[in-house]
């Protein structure tokens, strides 16, 4: 079967383009960038997309998809269905399943899962095995049966002498070590630590937890080689080391979730769980620092943190809820809202963030603009205003802060593996 | 005039004019307790629930005792009792607690926030016996009225709250409710048990007992956790007393009258000396008597401010 996309401006950075031209997909595969013929348009099925952007397939490099273990609040299949409707072709799925995603085995499980969806699984091991901060997991299995990066997220990896091990072993597959970063003795708050927990009377989480283990994984990867990332950064501080690590030419990159870009501790007054979230909503000069991050390209993507939770595990009081919030359909939306339209990034920085540099962390291709190349790409709408409305998200789980909220910007359609989200449905194409 | 909110999640933002209602209307229930018939029947065919998650004798048989005295029907709902524990959600457990048709909850939760969670799946009128660190209004209602009672005003009046502030639910809502009422208040103890960016609030921090003794009229003495993380915030209860240990030695130094409120259990010999808490200068006990009245008052006020939740 073959398509033609009408109308689109296609930007990709990783090539330069950025260019109105029509797509011809045929089989899945673009047939032609632009020069589309009459006669090849009557053969298609034509989706006019005028006026709409089409980049390269987002990605989002920290979601967690529940399977196994809590099939009752996400699987592998809605995950994803959760991320095609988000405008993501691709994830990362984190290894705090239950049993731990710390074997071959439960990497091949994930990926058989996810083998006929639109959206592309790429799981990441645990560090250690169980997550339980002693002994490395089998890496070298785990990289042979798929897995494309490692992390004990959740909780930071335990030790300074662990993590050393376990940058050095993967730095012969050069797999990132994913760093859930935050000091466990300084842990356990349920919110920021700042004078909005005074006030509410909330034990607390001080920033200085996140920054005492980015500091010190920074030194040990100067140290002992490998490559370290930091997830869901959060702390003004933990910017700043990060960029001045950078400019000394350490391998360390970093993630900031739309959380931590867009929403502050005073969010906590409501004692709403939909607000609790590790790491903690900081305060306005953290956002501030993420936004700047981001600018000078401190902080290299934008990951959701999709952490699905049902209702009856969620909605308790505030201070047993579980941490973490869906993310993976408002993700673009407040990318778009709070990142473009109020020019702090460019469109071509916004694909980057969302699309390129995730991939580049985690060593997979870029997908590219070019007859022959198989068809992976998102068509997005950077003017529409919408209301997200949680009960028609894809996800099993409804733990969304983010629930009314206008915004502006959205994923159209996702196109991957031969199949096409478009009007709230896959369909092949 | 009636009550601005119809609940009492705590004393934060509360206008004052709020405030001198209940204590006021707490005296005229103060003069009933004093009557040989010790009820009134304001109450009569009110249903309220004491939904205590976290065990506290004192302050439910206080809400229990103030709720007879006005003649309401009550339901004791306790941990021990709680289906919380047999994996029923908490948000399940108060709507069953709702069909059975209340007019008012009292809840005590060891989570902060508590009482706003159930103001949203709840229609009864919520009054916050004790949430987390957070607040416990009725306390500060119980601890204003005593200085009040004992002193003719709270306006110009240097309160100190001393102790283990950071872990303290009392000290907020005393804060809040002290200063709306014109007083000043300050914070005194070890660094470790004071929170966060608390001057923030407009409240001094001492670290020195005698000083804060000396530019004090009311010493509100919080009570030391034994228990409390294990020597991370202070080394020793022994140590504590014999740095902030309120004692008649150290009071005497400065040869004044100063007001001493417990909120009380005491823990003799490491906060304050039984000397002290048995002392002159103490109102410990009125303010046991007091918190019925107090409660009786928040009751009072919630419970017939609108027929529209009359059931
Ligand atoms: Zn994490």
């Amino acid at each position: 079967m073959q398509i033609v996309l009408k109308g689109i401006t296609l930007v990709n950075p990783a090539q330069n383009i950025n260019e109105a031209k029509d797509l011809l997909i045929k089989d899945g595969v673009i047939e032609k960038v632009g020069d589309i013929l009459e006669e090849e348009l009557k053969e298609s099925k034509v989706y006019d997309f005028s006026g709409k952007y089409c980049v390269p397939g987002l990605y989002d490099m920290h979601v967690h998809l529940r399977e196994p273990g809590k099939e009752h609040a996400e699987t592998v299949e809605t995950g994803c269905d959760s991320a095609a409707a988000g405008g993501f072709t691709g994830v990362a799925a984190m290894p705090n399943t239950s049993p731990c995603t710390d074997s071959a085995e439960v990497i091949r499980f994930i990926i058989e899962k996810a083998k006929d969806h639109l959206v592309d699984v790429n799981p990441i091991g645990a560090v250690t095995v169980g997550r339980k901060g002693e002994a490395l997991a089998p890496i070298a299995e785990m990289v042979e049966a798929g897995a494309v990066g490692f992390s004990d997220d959740g909780t930071v990896v335990k030790t300074a002498a662990v993590l050393r091990s376990a940058l050095e072993y993967s730095s012969m597959y050069d797999a990132p070590i994913i760093e859930h970063c935050e000091d466990e003795s300084l842990a356990g708050g349920a919110m920021n630590e700042s004078f909005v927990s005074t006030q509410l009377g909330l034990p607390s989480i001080p920033t200085v937890a996140e920054d005492l283990i980015v500091m010190r994984d920074i030194i040990m990867t100067e140290y002992a080689g490998g490559r370290v990332h930091i997830a869901h950064i959060s702390s003004k501080q933990s910017v700043e080391f990060v960029r001045e690590a950078k400019k000394k030419g350490i391998k360390v990159t970093a993630e900031v979730t739309p959380h931590h870009f867009t929403l502050t501790d005073e969010c906590c007054k409501t004692y709403d769980p939909n607000f609790k979230m590790n790491p903690p909503l900081r305060s306005k000069e953290d956002v501030d620092a993420m936004i700047e991050g981001l600018k000078d390209g401190t902080i290299d993507c934008i990951a959701s943190d999709h952490a699905p939770h049902a209702s009856e595990d969620k909605e308790v009081e505030f201070v047993y809820s579980p941490n973490g919030i869906i993310g993976l359909e408002t993700q673009l939306g407040l990318a778009v809202s709070e990142l473009l339209h109020k020019k702090h990034l460019t469109f071509e920085q916004l694909v980057e963030k969302l699309s390129i540099n995730p991939r580049k962390i985690l060593n997979l291709p870029v997908p590219k603009f070019e007859a022959g190349e198989k068809a992976n790409l998102t068509i997005i709408d950077t003017d529409v205003v919408w209301t997200a409305d949680k009960s028609e998200f894809k996800s099993i789980s409804k733990n969304s802060p983010f629930d009314k909220r206008l915004m502006t910007g959205k994923s159209l359609a996702t196109i991957n593996n031969n199949k096409m989200f478009f009007e709230g449905e896959f369909r092949e194409i | 005039m009636p009550l601005t909110s119809k609940h009492l999640l705590g004393l934060h933002g509360v206008p004052r004019e709020d405030i001198q209602m209940i204590l006021d209307t707490a005296t005229t229930f103060r003069e009933v307790l004093d009557r040989p018939i010790k009820k009134v029947p304001t109450l009569k065919g009110k249903t309220i629930v004491n939904l205590f998650f976290e065990n506290s004798t004192r302050t439910r048989i206080s809400f229990e005792l103030a709720q007879k005295r006005l003649t309401a029907d009550t339901i004791n709902f306790s941990t021990s009792t709680s289906a919380t524990k047999k994996g029923e959600t908490f948000k399940d457990t108060v709507r069953n607690i709702e069909a059975m048709k209340v007019d008012m909850i009292v809840v005590r939760h060891q989570s902060a926030g508590v009482p706003q969670f159930l103001t949203r799946i709840s229609d009864a009128n919520i009054i916050n016996a004790g949430d987390g660190r957070h607040e416990h209004p009725t306390q500060a209602l119980l601890d204003m009225y005593s200085i009040r009672e004992k002193l003719g005003k709270l306006e110009g009046l240097k309160v100190c709250i001393v102790g283990d502030v950071a872990h303290s639910r009392v000290a907020l809502s005393n804060i809040y409710g002290l200063q709306a009422m014109g007083a000043q208040v300050s914070v005194c103890g070890p660094a470790t048990l004071i929170p966060w960016q608390i001057e923030k609030l407009g409240v001094k921090v001492y670290h020195n007992i005698d000083k804060a003794i000396k530019e004090s009229d009311v010493l509100n003495v919080l009570r030391i956790q034994l228990e409390r993380d294990a020597g991370v915030s202070i080394p020793s209860t022994r140590e504590y007393h014999k740095y902030f240990g309120v004692t008649k030695k150290r009071i005497d130094n400065f040869n004044k009258d100063i007001l001493i409120l417990h909120p009380g259990p005491i823990n003799r010999g490491v906060e304050i000396t039984s000397e002290v808490a048995d002392g002159p200068y103490q109102v410990i006990l009125n303010q046991v008597t007091n918190g019925v009245a107090v409660r009786m008052s928040v009751l009072y006020l919630l419970g017939t401010m609108n027929t529209n939740n009359l059931r």
